[in-house]
C-alpha cells in the first residue's frame, strides 16, 4: 500500500507516495536518486548505509520509510555547503583516509553523529563507536586520524 | 636464487593476427576521437600478455591521446578498484610526456577505447602495464618533438619540452603546444630508435607522493559504483539461487510472488528471475517464491575438508629439487615434522558483483563491478552468441574487489551474463546486483589449503634439509629462500587448477595467491628451528640468508621496530616473517599479545618493509601496505568460511568477522630507495607475511603451537593447553 510520506532531506522538504515498509536504503537510492548511501549487507551490520536521522547515525538499511516521517534526514550529498566540503569530508581527503571509497560516506557520516554527541570525543571512544562501520581495504588507521582532526577543526568552528 | 615469474597466467601466447588487431586498434581511435595516438609495442617488456585471437590488441596497447584543449588522456585496459593506479598511471604519463600530473585524464576498463587486458591482478598493472604506458609517453614525446620540426621549421635537435609545450631552445619565442601539434587527428607515428625514459636524478613525478585523486568524489558520495548508475524504465532483478551448491530445482510455485504490484517474472530453464523498479520490492518479491530443491549430500564441512583435500588424486609438480632429501634427514640431529592448515577465506568486498546491462540497436552495455571488463566482454558475447563488438563493459568506481572479481579459470561475474540475458528478456535495462548473502554463496574463495613441512638441523644449528609438501595453495611464495642444501618442495593442486572435486565450491585468487598460506607455514616452521637451536630468530633467518635483499628487508624491519635479540622463547610476543612475491621482497615484524584466559590476540604493533625496485607513488604504496596488514589480520585470526553440505553457512558480516577499527594496531612502513631497479607489485605483498607474523609472535610469547589459521580464541586455547 503505498503512502504519503514527508520528510527533510538535506534541507529540503520532500513528500513521497510510496509503500511505506520500505527500507530507508532503498528509497534514498532509487526514488530520490541519493546513490551515495550504500547497500553492504542488509542486516546493519556493516555501517555503508548509515544516514542521519535528526543528527544520529542510523543505518538505512534497518528503518523504514514510515518511521522517518516528519523527520530531517542527511545523507552524505547533504554536507557540503556551497560548494564547501564538510570538515569531515576535507579530513577524510586530507588523510587519504580511503581507498575503493565504497564505504567511506558511511564512515563519514557516522563520524558526523559522533562528534555531534560529543564534540570532545577522545580517540578511543571514536575508534569504539566507529567498530561496526567496516572496511576492508584497510584505511582504518587514516579514518581515525581524519575523525580526530575534524573534530579540532570542528570545535575552534 | 630462482626469480623466474609464477603468474602462468601471464605467459599465453599472442595473437597471431595482427591485422585483425591492427584494424580493432584504428578502429578503436576512431572511437576515442582523434588526437595523438600513439602506441607500444608489448615487446618493449619481453612479456606477452596478450589473450589469443579475441579483441585483443597485442602490438597496440597503450594509448594515449593529446587533444585540442591540450588534455592527455591515457586508456588503460585495467581498472582502479580502490588501489589507486588512476593516481599513479598518470604520474608516469606526466613524468614521460612532460606534461602537468592534473592535465592527464585516466580512462579505465572499457573494452571498447581501452587495449585488451588480461584482467586486473597480480599486482601488474604498474609493474607490467605501467611500464609500457611510460615507454609509450616517452615516445609519444619524440614523436611530438618531430611534428614540432616540422611546425616550427627547426631541426628536432633544437627542440626541448616543457610543460606541454614544444619550443625552439635558441628562439625562445618559437614554441608550439602539444594540442596544437595535435590539431584534433589521428596521427599514427613510430620512432625509429626508441627514446630512452626519464633517469632517476631527473624525476619530476615519479617516486613523488600522490594522494588519492578521485576522494572527492568519494567522499561527496559523486563516485558512481555499478549500483549507482541508473537508466530510464531500469528494473532490478532477484534472482532464485540454490540454498546450497550442487542443489537442483525441482519446482517453484511463483503465484505469491507474481500477485506483487509491478512485479514481472522471468523463467528461463531453471533460471527464474524476478524484476521490479524497486530492487528491494523485487527481493521482496522472490522470497515469496516456494521452490523445493534436490540437495546432494557431499558430507564436506569445515572441519573435515582438509583429510578430503589430502587424500584428492592429484599429480604433483615439483617446485625445488636440490641435493638429496635422506642425505640430509641423516645430518640432521634434531628433526621437525609440522602440517599447517588455512581455512577457505572470502574476499568480502564492501561493494557486492553488481553489473546494469541494457541493449540498444543490438549491442549490449554492461557496467560491471570487475576486475575483468575484457573477460565479461567474452563471457557475454558467447552465452548471448554475439560477436564480441557487440558486447562493451565499462567499469565504474569500483568497491573493492581483492582477486573475488577477476576471471582467471571461474567465470567471477556471473551476475554480468545474468543482466545481460534479462535486459535481453525484458527488453529494459537490468541491473543484478548480488545480496551480502549471495556475495558469499558465490565467492571465489581462497581455498583452504595444507602445507607439511619436514625440516632439520644439525647440531651446530644449521638447516640440513627442507621438505615441503603443499595441497592446493600452489607454488605462489614456496620458493626456498634460505640456504639449505637438500631442498625438496611438492605442488599437490593449485588455487588456479584444482583437482577435479576437491572442492566443493568455486575457489580463485585471493589478494597474493597461495603466498600467505605457505610463508605461514614456512616462517613458523623456521621460528621453530631457530627455538631449538637457541638462537634469536632474526638472528637465525640472517644467518641463513645468502640473498643481499632479503636480508636488507629484514635488517631495515628490525631497525625500524628496534629490534632487540633475545632468546626463544623470549616472552615478548615479537613475530617475525620475510617472503617475496610480485618480485618485491618483504619483511615483517611485529608485536602481539595475547590474553591466556580467552585466547584472544591483539596485534599491537606492526613494522611492513618493501624492497619494491623503483616505487613509482610512495603515498599510495604505503596505503596499500598499511591496508595489506589490516586486511591480513582477518585471515589469521578470525575469517575461515564454515559451510556444510554445500551450504554455506557464513552469510554476513555478523558470523565471518572482519577486522574492524578496534583491531588495528599501530603500523609503520618503510619503502627501500631503488629507484633503478624496475618497478614491482605494490598491492599484494604485505598481506604474505601477516599469518606468520601473528603465529610466531603467539610463540614467542608463550611457547604456544598453533598451526591452524585462523587462530581463533578457542584454537589458541587449545594451543596454550599443550605448551
Amino acid at each position: 500500500m503505498k503512502e504519503k510520506i514527508s520528510f527533510t532531506i538535506n534541507d529540503k522538504p520532500v513528500t513521497l507516495e510510496v509503500e511505506g515498509d520500505r527500507e530507508l536504503l532503498w528509497v534514498l537510492r532509487t526514488e530520490l536518486g541519493l546513490t551515495g548511501t550504500k547497500y553492504g549487507c542488509g542486516e546493519g551490520v556493516c555501517g555503508a548505509c548509515t544516514v542521519l536521522v535528526d543528527n544520529e547515525a542510523i543505518q538505512s538499511c534497518q528503518v523504514r520509510i514510515r518511521d522517518v516521517a516528519g523527520s530531517k534526514v542527511t545523507t552524505i550529498e547533504g554536507l557540503e555547503k556551497d560548494g564547501n566540503l564538510h570538515p569531515l569530508q576535507k579530513a577524510f581527503v586530507d588523510h587519504d583516509a580511503l581507498q575503493c571509497g565504497f564505504c567511506t560516506p558511511g564512515m563519514i557520516m557516522k563520524a558526523h553523529s559522533i562528534l555531534t554527541e560529543n564534540p570532545n570525543a577522545k580517540k578511543e571512544e571514536i575508534v569504539n563507536a566507529m567498530d561496526g562501520n567496516l572496511c576492508r581495504c584497510g584505511a582504518h588507521p587514516r579514518i581515525i586520524d581524519a575523525i580526530v582532526d575534524a573534530a579540532k577543526i570542528l570545535k575552534k568552528g | 636464487m630462482k626469480q623466474e615469474h609464477k603468474c602462468d597466467f601471464m605467459n599465453l601466447p599472442a595473437s597471431k593476427n595482427m591485422n585483425n588487431d591492427r584494424r580493432d586498434f584504428l578502429k578503436k581511435m576512431g572511437l576515442i576521437g582523434g588526437g595523438i595516438i600513439i602506441y607500444c609495442t608489448i615487446g618493449n617488456t619481453g612479456r606477452s600478455i596478450a589473450q589469443p585471437g579475441f579483441g585483443s590488441t597485442p602490438d597496440f596497447n597503450a594509448f594515449l591521446r593529446i587533444g585540442i584543449d591540450e588534455r592527455v588522456t591515457c586508456f588503460i585496459g585495467k581498472v582502479d578498484m580502490g588501489q589507486g593506479t588512476i593516481t599513479s598511471f598518470p604520474q608516469l604519463v606526466a613524468e614521460e610526456l612532460d606534461v602537468a600530473y592534473d592535465r592527464v585524464d585516466m580512462v579505465m576498463g572499457d573494452t571498447d577505447t581501452c587495449p585488451w587486458d588480461i584482467g586486473t591482478g597480480g599486482s601488474m598493472s604498474i609493474r607490467i602495464v605501467g611500464v609500457q604506458v611510460r615507454s609509450a609517453a616517452a615516445e609519444a614525446k619524440g614523436v611530438l618533438k618531430l611534428l614540432a620540426a616540422e611546425y616550427l621549421k627547426c631541426p628536432v635537435e633544437r627542440l626541448k619540452t616543457k610543460d606541454g609545450v614544444v619550443f625552439d631552445t635558441k628562439k625562445s619565442d618559437s614554441k608550439v603546444t602539444y594540442g596544437t601539434l595535435a590539431k584534433g587527428n589521428i596521427i599514427e607515428k613510430h620512432l625509429e630508435t626508441k627514446p630512452s625514459v626519464t633517469s632517476p636524478d631527473s624525476f619530476e613525478f615519479i617516486g613523488k607522493p600522490y594522494f588519492h585523486q578521485d576522494a572527492h568524489k568519494k567522499v561527496t558520495g559523486m563516485a558512481q559504483y555499478a549500483g549507482d548508475i541508473r537508466l530510464p524504465d531500469m528494473l532490478y532483478a532477484g534472482i532464485l539461487r540454490p540454498p546450497v551448491h550442487g542443489a537442483l530445482l525441482k519446482s517453484a510455485d511463483l503465484t505469491e510472488a507474481k500477485k506483487i504490484e509491478g512485479v514481472q517474472v522471468i523463467e528461463d530453464d531453471n533460471f527464474i528471475a524476478v524484476l521490479h523498479e524497486a530492487p528491494d520490492i523485487a527481493r521482496m518479491a522472490l522470497s515469496m517464491i516456494k521452490a523445493e530443491f534436490d540437495l546432494p549430500s557431499t558430507s564436506l564441512n569445515d572441519k573435515n575438508i582438509y583429510e578430503h583435500l589430502v587424500k584428492t588424486p592429484v599429480q604433483p609438480q615439483i617446485k625445488e629439487k636440490k641435493g638429496d632429501i635422506e642425505e640430509g634427514v641423516k645430518l640432521a640431529k634434531e628433526l621437525f615434522e609440522e602440517t599447517y592448515l588455512s581455512a577457505y577465506v572470502a574476499h568480502a568486498p564492501m561493494e557486492t558483483h553488481t553489473s546494469l546491462a541494457t541493449i540498444e540497436n543490438g549491442k549490449v552495455t554492461i557496467w560491471a563491478s570487475t576486475q575483468s571488463p575484457f573477460a565479461i566482454q567474452r563471457t557475454v558475447a558467447e552465452g548471448m552468441k554475439l560477436p564480441a563488438d557487440k558486447v562493451r563493459v565499462i567499469t565504474p568506481f569500483v568497491g573493492g574487489a581483492f582477486g573475488g572479481k577477476l576471471t582467471m579459470v571461474t567465470d567471477s561475474n556471473l551476475e554480468a551474463l545474468e543482466a545481460a540475458r534479462l535486459a535481453q528478456l525484458t527488453g529494459r535495462p537490468v541491473q543484478v546486483s548480488f545480496s551480502r548473502a549471495e556475495e558469499f554463496f558465490y565467492d571465489t574463495f581462497r581455498p583452504a589449503a595444507i602445507v607439511k613441512i619436514k625440516s632439520g638441523i644439525d647440531g651446530s644449528g644449521k638447516i640440513v634439509f627442507w621438505n615441503n609438501d603443499v595441497y592446493m595453495a600452489g607454488d605462489g611464495g614456496t620458493e626456498v629462500i634460505y640456504d639449505i642444501p637438500h631442498q625438496m618442495v611438492n605442488i599437490y593442486g593449485t588455487w588456479m587448477m584444482p583437482p577435479p572435486g576437491a572442492h566443493p565450491f568455486r575457489v580463485g585468487p585471493w589478494r597474493a595467491p597461495g603466498v600467505p598460506n605457505n610463508i605461514h607455514a614456512k616462517e613458523m616452521q623456521i621460528s621453530l628451528m631457530a627455538a631449538k637451536a637457541g638462537v634469536d630468530p632474526l638472528e637465525f633467518r640472517l644467518r641463513h640468508l645468502k640473498d643481499e635483499k632479503m636480508i636488507g628487508v629484514l635488517k631495515a624491519a628490525a631497525k625500524k621496530f628496534g629490534y632487540k635479540p633475545a632468546k626463544p622463547v623470549s616472552g615478548r610476543g615479537i613475530g617475525i616473517s620475510c617472503g617475496i612475491d610480485v618480485d618485491t621482497y618483504v619483511a615483517h615484524i611485529g608485536e602481539i599479545e595475547v590474553d591466556k584466559k580467552t585466547g584472544e590476540i591483539r596485534v599491537k604493533r606492526v613494522v611492513c618493509v618493501y624492497d619494491m625496485g623503483l616505487c613509482i607513488n610512495p603515498q599510495g604504496t604505503k596505503i596499500q601496505m598499511e591496508g595489506a596488514c589490516i586486511m591480513s589480520m582477518g585471515y589469521a585470526l578470525s575469517e575461515g568460511i564454515r559451510f556444510s553440505d554445500g551450504a554455506i553457512l557464513d552469510k554476513n558480516f555478523d558470523t565471518y568477522r572482519i577486522p574492524g577499527f578496534s583491531w588495528v594496531p599501530k603500523i609503520e612502513t618503510v619503502i627501500l630507495k631503488k629507484d633503478n631497479d624496475p618497478p614491482h607489485g605494490a598491492g599484494e605483498p604485505a598481506v604474505i607475511g601477516m599469518g606468520a607474523l601473528i603465529a610466531t609472535g603467539l610463540f614467542d610469547a608463550t611457547g604456544a603451537r598453533l598451526f591452524e589459521m585462523p587462530m581463533t580464541p578457542e584454537r589458541v586455547r587449545a594451543a596454550l593447553n599443550k605448551v
